[in-house]
């Protein structure tokens, strides 16, 4: 099967305006995964300011760096940004490259569709930050939201935040999740009614379905957001009393809708870096997946106890000894699954012949940090611990390791490893390794030691501390850390411009894999695939290079 | 213990495979055109990491099930404290309901023995948004939510002071809402319950308590025996037995109870009490007059 | 890939636009599911204020509408599968005339409400919920009614051909779906609250 290009060399030069124009008015998946990623990657350093900010104010007791109100945004804005406007569009991002590529198609279901939900995301953002410039509400009270991004009622009634800024967090989010269902839409009928002919869901490339599981996911997570969010508007606006705690009403509904978003949310995110994960460490151990079928199960098992686990986010409200006990069991249940999935990655890399290049590093120490990260969510579903270290930087610590240990570690050996097949150039391995290198000195300094501070009793979100409290050097620690992860970022940053601009030329297939993408040109043209492939095992690739030994005679 | 033990052995067993896999199996020869055997998975293994991992599961869940239950379910000896804690943007209130005691932000509390035991048990309600009640080192938090109560207790066997903070975002000044448990022995508690039960000093400055009484203070605070009955702000009809002020932001001497009232933004910017705006003569007496109130 | 494994021929697969709609209806059904948890939650709570009970008359007729209005819109569908524009036609109208009347017996049961005996959004928590979902119900009904105009336009620009009965048979699962809401509102609304 061959596939024909026009090389950009021989196309005629368009004017700049023409250009931007076609980006903007785009319904190519891979423009608009493009354009989500390179979305998510601003936002990711305006995130990272804001923690910048936060830890530079926390780097000693008592100091006076920023005001309360400022520190009270910082943590509200880096939450949010970071959640919904850096990971979710990285998500949906490589998503949107990668699917119609892995299953033969040649775009995603609706591609009207799919750019209408990157411009709802996008305008989500946009709306968030302008909240800076035009927070002040009618009595001068605003800037940018200050709630906390789970915004807890009665915190969020017009009583407490007056001025617009809680608004500002509400219909952005609403925007975004427009733009997320959207999304999660196209994403599920483009793998159930595009796949190429012979590829059963029993032969879909993991990543294909772990974002699967993760669209479903996003379809039932984020409408119950949405729906609360829309009961916060009738408070604030039409002297609703959805959450209002004077008349009636009730301050934990608020918090049970949240989380009932709020925890899949976090599936929504790590399942993608799974995917990456499933596809990044067989390649570069030279061997299958370890274990398929059950990889499967285990992410449907995940989707599903996911969305009954909530409320350990809640230990602390005074829920009675029973539902405790539930989230308890079913919070630990989920860590079967993803115990699991550990096994199976590590299987895979057993016997096989590992290749340490940038994407397998940031693998490896992917599952190290994973485990870490399971293991302390294990002790926090010890309800009885949580009542302990919940609401703490204990918690802060874990989640930051799940999210950025995890899924940023995960994306940044995605990056590494498709930025080939985007770009057609190779990007420079000395500098990912000084990347890599940074970046983990960086996080294990900040996040293995922020759980100290938890444990001697620091609570999140606070603008300042006493001294004496024997929290003041692990905070100067935590905060040098986030020097070594500013600094690897900036080489990140470099290294994609750098390479995108002088890297070496890529070919179809750098790094000898073994599904469907790489049977492309690199970047694919825009059509994909002239003629539609057929596929008869998981590992197509593999198939062709080894007619000897081909997996649809095994599995 | 047992949770800790249980996954740090987890962790320990895992990351010695991680580690000895990627030392073990590193591709030895650059560009090897050959390629491992492919196993695809193996079942016997797979049921083991499953059932292990269930087993351990269970073993943790009734583990947490077992303190779940004695915790939330003790019940309640004779001779036990009652305390009804509400919380405020950002002081803390305390009443004894039993006892007749009102005070703020620092609790007293009685040393409990272990052969007979009398625990503290605080009812935990809210005035405006949600706070959490946590002093690490006396037991986990508990949430102050409104229109949702709540019960914990706390059973110190040891005397002393002990520090803790709000833990639920509040707002602007959640940081410094501080809480301060000073656990004492039966004769001592008793002590500063009756000190507490007293109505305030009257007469010791008149011409303060004449501009407290004749300013909005009336408005916020409480002094027992005047005519001061408000309760948007802290009781101060025995500010003098507390260490701190602002709860805890601030040291109880006379510089800064003054700095206080004169301008309460620059010890805890953004809390609610406002800078009364009184002339350096009123200033001076009405601090003279809270320096009385013992 | 080889071209042997599969015959193109017997690769079937879903249609993008049914899973689509089934997807959105998911999505819905979550918002929707919030709404009447919180309702359910709330009822017998309310301070002060009217309660359900004084105040609620069960709208039996304006319910009967609506849910003939599903049946009419699957005999236009069949009609138009069949090739029969006129019988589409005919019940497709019938349709519309039956979700007007439905949301006109909202609007009239909302002026009643708010002018005669004082319930609105912000009285209690009865008022509140009960606009809220309702309202919300509603909407979605309006939504669907203007499709289904829209569709109308596309008939009288003489645009509507046999083979847009697909389409049709997609958009009909979204009116199947708002009248299905609307048995779970009305149960929880006029039987379980009252």
């Amino acid at each position: 099967m061959s596939s024909t290009t026009i090389a950009l060399s021989d196309a005629p030069a368009r004017p700049f305006t023409l250009r931007l124009h076609e980006w903007v008015i785009t319904v190519d998946h891979k423009r608009l995964g493009t354009l989500y990623v390179l979305y998510a990657l601003v936002f990711l350093l305006v995130g990272g300011l804001e923690a910048a900010i936060m830890r530079w104010q926390l780097v000693r007791p008592r100091n006076d760096f920023v005001s309360p109100e400022v520190f009270n945004r910082m943590f509200t804005m880096h939450g949010t940004t970071m959640i919904f406007f850096v990971a979710m569009p990285l998500v949906f991002g490589f998503a949107n490259y990668l699917v119609p590529l892995m299953i033969g198609a040649r775009d995603m279901a609706f591609p009207r569709l799919n750019a209408f939900s990157f411009w709802m995301s996008a305008l989500g953002g946009l709306f968030l930050y302008f909240s800076f410039l035009g927070g002040d509400g009618l009595y001068g009270a605003g800037s940018a939201p200050d709630v906390g991004w789970f915004a807890y009622a009665p915190l969020t009634a017009k009583t407490f935040s007056v001025g617009h800024s809680t608004d500002f967090w509400t219909l952005s989010l609403l925007s975004s999740g427009i733009g997320s269902i959207g999304t999660a839409v196209n994403i599920i009928a483009t793998i159930l009614c595009l796949r190429c002919p012979g590829m059963t869901l029993g032969k879909m490339p993991l990543l294909v379905w772990l974002n699967l599981v993760m669209a479903v996911l996003v379809i039932f997570a984020v409408s119950p957001l949405s729906a609360a969010q829309l009961m916060l508007l009738v408070d604030r606006y039409l002297g609703g009393h959805f959450f209002d705690t004077q008349a009636g009403g009730s301050a934990v509904i608020w918090m049970h809708f949240f989380w009932i978003f709020g925890h899949p949310e976090v599936y929504v995110l790590v399942l993608p870096a799974f995917a990456f994960a499933s596809e990044i460490i067989p390649v570069f151990s030279r061997k299958a997946i370890f274990g398929y079928p059950v990889m499967v199960l285990a992410t449907i098992a995940i989707g599903f106890i996911g969305m009954s686990v909530w409320a350990h986010h809640m230990f602390t409200v005074g829920m009675s000894a029973g539902a405790n006990t539930f989230f308890v069991l079913s919070t630990m249940a989920i860590a079967v699954p993803t115990g699991i999935k550990i096994f199976n990655w590590l299987a895979t890399m057993w016997g096989g012949k590992i290749r340490l290049s940038t994407p397998m590093l940031f693998c490896v120490a992917f599952l190290f940090q994973f485990l870490i990260a399971g293991l302390t969510g294990v002790t926090l579903a010890v309800a009885p611990l949580d009542w302990q270290l919940g609401n703490s930087y204990y918690v802060v610590a874990h989640f930051h390791y799940v999210i950025v240990g995890g899924i940023l570690f995960t994306a940044f050996g995605a990056f590494y490893y498709w930025f080939p097949k985007v770009t057609g150039k190779m990007c420079n391995e000395t500098l990912g390794k000084l990347h890599f290198w940074l970046f983990f000195i960086g996080f294990h300094l900040t996040f293995d030691f922020m759980h100290v501070p938890g444990i001697l009793g620091m609570p999140r979100r606070i603008y300042t501390y006493e001294p004496g409290r024997g929290w003041d050097i692990w905070n100067l620690i935590v905060s040098v850390g986030a020097l070594f992860q500013a600094a690897g970022i900036l080489v990140f940053a470099f290294n994609l411009i750098w390479s995108y601009l002088r890297g070496k030329e890529a070919g179809n297939d750098p790094w000898d894999a073994w599904t469907l993408e790489w049977s492309t040109s690199s970047p694919p043209p825009v059509y994909n695939y002239a003629v539609i492939p057929s596929v008869r095992s998981r590992r197509p690739l593999w198939d062709l290079k080894h007619p000897e030994d081909p997996d649809w005679r095994y599995e | 213990m047992f949770v800790l033990v249980t996954v740090a052995a987890i962790f320990v067993v895992v990351l010695s495979l991680l580690v000895y896999a990627v030392v073990k199996f590193r591709s030895k020869v650059r560009d090897d055109p050959s390629e491992p055997p492919q196993i695809y998975g193996s079942t016997q293994v797979e049921l083991a990491w499953t059932i292990i991992p269930i087993l351990i599961v269970v073993a943790l869940f009734l583990a947490s099930a077992r303190v779940i239950a004695s915790v939330q379910k003790a019940a309640k000896p004779p001779g036990s404290i009652e305390v009804i804690v509400t919380g405020h943007q950002y002081w803390w209130e305390y009443r004894f309901p039993d006892l007749k005691v009102v005070t703020a932000n620092e609790l007293h509390v009685p040393l409990s023995d272990p052969a007979h035991p009398t625990p503290t048990f605080l009812t935990l309600l809210s005035a405006d948004t949600d706070h959490s009640f946590w002093i690490p080192r006396l037991g986990g938090k508990t949430d102050l939510i409104p229109n949702h109560p709540n019960r914990t207790w706390i059973d110190p066997h040891e005397a002393g002071l002990f520090l803790g903070q709000c833990a639920q975002y509040c707002g602007t000044q959640h940081a410094k809402m501080l809480l301060r448990v000073y656990v004492q022995t039966r004769e001592d508690f008793d002590r500063w319950i009756t000190e507490q039960q007293q109505p305030a000093v009257t007469g010791a400055s008149p011409a303060g308590q004449r501009v407290f009484e004749s300013t909005a203070c009336v408005n916020c605070h409480t002094i027992s025996g005047t005519t001061a009955r408000g309760r948007f702000g802290p009781d101060l009809t025995h500010i003098m037995s507390r260490e701190t002020i602002a709860a805890g932001a601030a040291a109880n001497t006379y510089e800064m109870l003054r700095l206080w009232i004169k301008n309460p933004d620059a010890i805890k910017h953004g809390s609610k009490m406002p800078a009364m705006g009184l002339n350096d003569q009123d200033l001076d007496a009405v601090t003279a007059y809270m320096e009385t109130l013992r | 890939m080889s071209a042997h494994a599969v015959t193109l021929g017997d690769w079937r697969l879903p249609s993008r636009g049914c899973v689509g709609m089934w997807c959105l209806i998911a999505a819905e059904s979550a918002i929707f599911t919030i709404f009447v948890v919180a309702y359910l939650f709330y009822i017998g709570k309310s301070q002060s204020g009217p309660q359900p009970a004084d105040v609620l008359h069960t709208p039996i007729f304006y319910s009967i509408c609506l849910l003939s209005s599903s049946v009419t819109i699957h005999l236009a569908v069949r009609g138009i599968a069949e090739g029969k524009v006129g019988t589409f036609a005919l019940w497709w109208f019938a349709t519309i005339l039956l979700g007007g009347i439905f949301l006109f017996g909202t609007a009239r049961e909302w002026t009643h409400l708010i002018r005669d005996e004082g319930l609105t959004i912000s009285t209690n928590l009865f008022g509140t919920t009960y606009y809220s979902l309702v309202g919300l119900h509603g909407f979605h009904v309006t939504m669907g009614l203007l499709a289904l105009i829209a569709v109308a336009c596309f008939y009288f620009a003489s645009a509507l051909r046999q083979e847009h009965a697909e389409r049709l048979e997609i958009l009909s699962m979204y009116w199947h779906f708002v009248d299905a809401v609307w048995i779970i509102v009305f149960t929880v609304v006029y039987v379980i609250g009252v």
